[in-house]
């Protein structure tokens, strides 16, 4: 089955003061039909320019200067603004960071709801209500409510709006920018639990846009790791997770603890992610990766296909299985900044 | 979230001694120097501020002097060019351009004099207020109230009825009354600046309160004072001018408002003698806009995202 | 005989009174109470987590401890003494003992002052000699894993990165020798792929500088990181204290339960079972009434409407539950 988003090369530039700053640079991945795809990376990687893009809701300093999203077989990119307002809340939903905060602080949750319902959507007054207490019972929250405020509502609740908002028109695909990274974390396991089973009632395909692996490794089905705006590596989230083939996620997977399992040591990785205004030649991550070896930096790895619909962006991708173990150790990720090592990990 | 490091190169620190001290200055005034409007309104002032210093060299002659031409007649109502008159010469017999240079004196006087006693009540009183609270900032609040209460030019004038005349008593019901605005204003800049975790951490290392006002919130503020003294420059500019206008000034002194006083009393409209008037109302719309454009010069500084 | 605790607090309550006078005058003041009746002792060397979610009370009882605020009722002593009675050269002494490591790095550091100078200010503070000071400067900042110290020295906090800048709040900190240190959220504001770097650096000053600490956070994973005793707390109570793998391992308290059923880990096979908790949020304004979480307990009976629980020890634990009371 053809899936519902495909992207192809796209990439956005912000024009700021000191010159051109490339957000995304030829990011590819797909998105099939009723899933949960979560894209993980770190502040700076493109991830919430990348979603953004997706309803095309970019600063005004922002520009595609490249590639193709196609939606429904339709590039997205490319569509007449008119045409892209029809798609919007309609057939793709976004749901922006600290959506809860976003909500208007003098109307009534139902005249939001309302205001999205009947103009976007053509519904009468009489029809938006009774789809207003349906969307409220499908986000969890009593119907009695619609006519309170948003101050009135917790945090946890108000993003539960945010997520009836976005579910209004019943659209295909829900872009999600960090929807539960400012909420705790009981509240925050409602709302993935509230997100799976919506997905599964209603067959729409998210995108949840997190900096947290252990989200991901929750609630995704698959998994979209962004580096430095390019795409590091994207798979099936189990295999992604368990096998990774960049460096990257396997040293992502060192920094979070697991609570569930022995304590043990987290390792960062040192260094800080690269001026993307003057990115570096050959592979973004090649100064802070400890497998580095001179063609990294001379060269951008492609995104090749490991296995399926695994893919990975990393020049020693075959080495994947040696390394890996490597990677997991804590000395491996000793390296000193500014040095590239050659023929792999000191160790 | 933090944002990538972009390791640029800090700022050289210049040689110790004379320089630095020279700078930190020059850097404290905060000069507005981005915004064109600003720069021209630095331009004015700074015109201004030569001729007012060079006034006896620029002007021709002593502008309280009654004239008389070499035929002994009163040198009164000449028009602009006549008898080497360069703006002609009052009903009495004065120099207008004279006048009009010398003005620039007590103009400026007054204007940086209030406009000082503004900013620098306004500011103490903020500071004060905002970071201490409590009682002290429920007492100064009120007295700002009281002081709103007040209609300004009614209160200069009963002033200068009940004091002698003189240019000072602007100044003294300035900096009695429109400390207010730059009061509240900078108290509610101090009290956000307070909350700030760095303030918090400077107290939490031991930091007493007086070195926290004076090198954590003052600096922050300093960009707001200068904001309303400039405007407030404008604002005893044309106070005085309309106290001397109405009557209420000191005669022996020559401001703007005073010459725009006599032209009036000297019925400029009907003979037609627009050199009385107009000069000194252009040097004041002049003087006041100039305050105007630095005032928003400093809001961009204060308040970047404005402009977008 | 176990030495004298370092910190001590007993039936500390912090609470807020919130509406104005004209509430007040229809005799409807409402108080949030932000702490209400919390006592723990904290030994020298220990490192303890306050664990909780927002509106607990954790950031409040952090600022209690450093006298940041002062408690409604109930005393706070450090190394024996009642803080709130601190004054003057005795206040002064016990902010060079007692430090606090902020949440946010942007912003607890000056952004017009150079590293140099934010470091220097506690420097001043308990006059220590000119000729000292850069020397400790530089030792802060080896302390604390910053290679170079002199191409920090004189930037600007904008020109550095998140994890750059809280180990320099955490070398302002630890500059003047402190044996107390609260650490409040320090790693929530930073990168996941910072974090590890600035936890562990904590963990090995903590540990050669014996200091006691106290860390503040909702993230149970990361207090276990860096604690070996966690008390965890609930709308201003404490509900559950002990060491921290016991309480992670097999948590006593229903919601200390919730915690860690709550926390999502890295691994794709994680349970997803239902979380054993009511809906609702606490609201400190208006707790119920005996047990603070008695509505949203999946186990909660008659008793916990009547009466709040009091602290139950446990094997090495204290609870405050009434499934765990003797009855």
């Amino acid at each position: 089955m053809e899936p519902l988003l495909s992207l192809r090369d796209l990439s956005i530039a912000y024009d700021v003061d000191g010159g051109t700053v490339t957000a995304v640079d030829g990011a590819t991945f797909d998105v099939p039909r009723g899933v949960i795809v979560g894209l993980v990376g770190e502040s700076g990687c493109g991830k919430t320019t990348l979603a953004r893009s997706l309803t095309r809701v970019l600063a005004d300093n922002a520009r595609i200067t490249g590639g193709q999203a196609f939606f429904d077989g339709q590039d997205i990119m490319a569509l007449p603004e008119r045409q892209m307002n029809a798609l919007r809340w309609r057939k793709i939903a976004f749901i922006p960071q600290s959506a809860m905060n976003s909500l208007d602080p003098v109307y009534t949750i139902e005249s939001q709801l309302a205001e999205v319902l009947c103009k976007r959507g053509g519904l009468t007054r009489a029809r938006a209500h009774v789809r207003s207490e349906e969307l409220f019972e499908m986000v969890g929250l009593e119907r009695g409510r619609l006519r309170d405020y948003p101050h009135q509502f917790s945090g946890g609740m108000r993003q539960r709006v945010a997520i009836a908002l976005a579910l209004a028109l019943n659209p295909k695909l829900i872009v999600a920018d960090e929807p539960v990274t400012a909420l705790d974390v009981i509240v925050q396991r409602q709302i993935l639990d509230q997100l799976r089973d919506l997905q599964k009632e209603l067959s729409v395909s998210v995108i949840i846009v997190t900096h947290d692996i252990s989200v991901v490794a929750y609630v995704c089905d698959q998994v979209v790791v962004m580096y430095a705006g390019r795409v590091a590596e994207t798979g099936a989230m189990r295999t992604t997770l368990t096998r990774p083939a960049h460096p990257y996620t396997m040293g992502l997977r060192n920094a979070f603890p697991d609570l569930k399992s022995a304590a043990g040591v987290l390792t960062p990785i040192e260094g800080a992610p690269p001026n993307l205004m003057h990115p570096p030649p050959g592979c973004r991550f090649a100064p802070r990766c400890p497998f580095a070896q001179a063609r990294c930096t001379d060269s951008s790895p492609p995104l090749v296909q490991v296995d399926g619909d695994h893919l990975a962006a990393c020049h020693r991708w075959q080495e994947a299985d040696v390394l890996r173990p490597l990677a997991a150790l804590t000395q491996t990720w000793a390296i000193d900044i500014g040095a590239t090592e050659m023929g792999g990990a000191k160790s | 979230m933090s944002s990538p490091v972009t390791l640029a190169k800090g700022p050289q620190a210049p040689r110790r001694g004379i320089l630095r001290m020279v700078r930190n200055a020059f850097r404290s005034l905060h000069l507005p120097l981005d915004d064109g409007f600003a720069i021209a309104g630095l331009v004015i002032y700074a015109v201004f501020v030569l001729v007012a210093l060079f006034a006896p060299q620029i002007a021709t002659h002593d502008p309280t002097e009654i004239l008389f031409t070499a035929t002994f007649d009163l040198a009164a109502d000449r028009r602009p060019g006549e008898d080497g008159f360069i703006m002609g010469t009052t009903s009495l017999g004065r120099d207008v351009f004279s006048q009009l240079v010398y003005g620039t004196q007590s103009a400026l006087l007054i204007g940086i004099t209030a406009a000082v006693m503004v900013a620098l009540i306004g500011s103490i009183v903020g500071v004060v207020a905002g970071y201490f609270g409590g009682w002290t900032d429920t007492i100064l609040m009120r007295l700002a109230d009281i002081a709103f209460g007040i209609p300004f030019l009614p209160f200069v004038i009963v002033l200068a009825a009940f004091l002698e005349p003189s240019i000072w008593n602007v100044v003294i019901a300035m900096a009695l009354i429109l400390w207010r605005d730059t009061g509240r204003v900078i108290r509610s800049q101090v009290l956000t600046l307070r909350s700030r975790a760095y303030v918090e951490a400077a107290r939490v290392s031991g930091s007493s309160d007086l070195k926290i006002i004076l090198r954590h919130i003052a600096p922050n503020i300093l960009p707001l004072s200068f904001l309303y003294g400039s405007i407030a420059i404008g604002w005893a500019i044309l106070t005085e001018a309309s106290i001397s206008f109405l009557g209420f000034g000191d005669s022996s002194t020559i401001s703007w408002g005073y010459m725009l006083q006599d032209a009036f009393a000297s019925q400029a409209l009907s003979k037609n003698a627009f050199y009385w008037f107009v000069p000194p109302g252009i040097c004041i719309i002049l003087i006041v806009s100039a305050g105007f454009f630095i005032s928003r010069g400093y809001e961009k500084i204060l308040f970047p995202k404005l402009g977008r | 005989m176990t030495a004298a605790p370092l910190v001590s607090l007993r039936n500390v309550r912090l609470h807020y009174p919130v509406g104005g006078a004209i509430a007040a005058l229809r005799g409807k003041t409402t108080v949030v109470k932000a702490v209400d009746g919390i006592t723990f002792d904290v030994a020298q060397g220990e490192s303890v987590g306050l664990l909780g979610e927002s509106g607990c009370g954790k950031t409040s009882t952090g600022r209690l401890l450093l006298k940041l605020d002062a408690p409604t009722t109930g005393t706070v002593t450090f190394d024996g003494a009642d803080i709130t009675t601190l004054r003057g050269a005795d206040l002064r002494r016990f902010r060079t003992r007692a430090q606090l490591i902020f949440q946010n790095p942007f912003e607890a550091l000056n952004p017009r002052f150079t590293i140099r100078a934010s470091l220097s200010e506690p420097l001043e503070n308990a006059a220590i000699p000119l000729a000292e000071r850069h020397d400790r400067i530089v030792a802060a900042l080896e302390l604390v894993r910053l290679p170079e110290p002199d191409q920090f020295l004189d930037r600007h906090p904008h020109q550095l990165s998140g994890g750059q800048l809280q180990r320099i709040v955490m070398a302002r900190a630890l500059i003047l020798d402190p044996v107390f240190v609260v650490a409040d959220e320090p790693v929530s504001m930073l990168d996941v792929s910072v974090r590890a770097g600035v936890l562990n650096v904590f963990r090995e000053v903590r540990a050669r500088m014996g200091l006691t600490a106290i860390y503040i956070s909702h993230d149970l994973a990361l207090v276990r990181y860096v604690c070996e005793r966690t008390i965890v707390m609930y709308l201003g109570r404490i509900v559950e204290d002990g060491p921290t793998e016991d309480i992670v391992r097999e948590p006593l308290h229903p919601y200390t339960k919730a915690l860690v059923t709550a926390v999502p880990v890295p691994d794709p096979d994680q349970s997803h079972d239902p979380l054993p908790i009511g809906r609702g949020a606490p609201d400190p304004r208006n707790p119920p009434s005996g047990c603070t979480f008695r509505d949203r307990c999946p186990q909660a009976f008659a008793r916990c409407a009547v009466e709040s629980p009091g602290p139950t020890r446990v094997g090495n634990r204290i609870v405050h539950c009434h499934l765990h009371a003797p009855s």
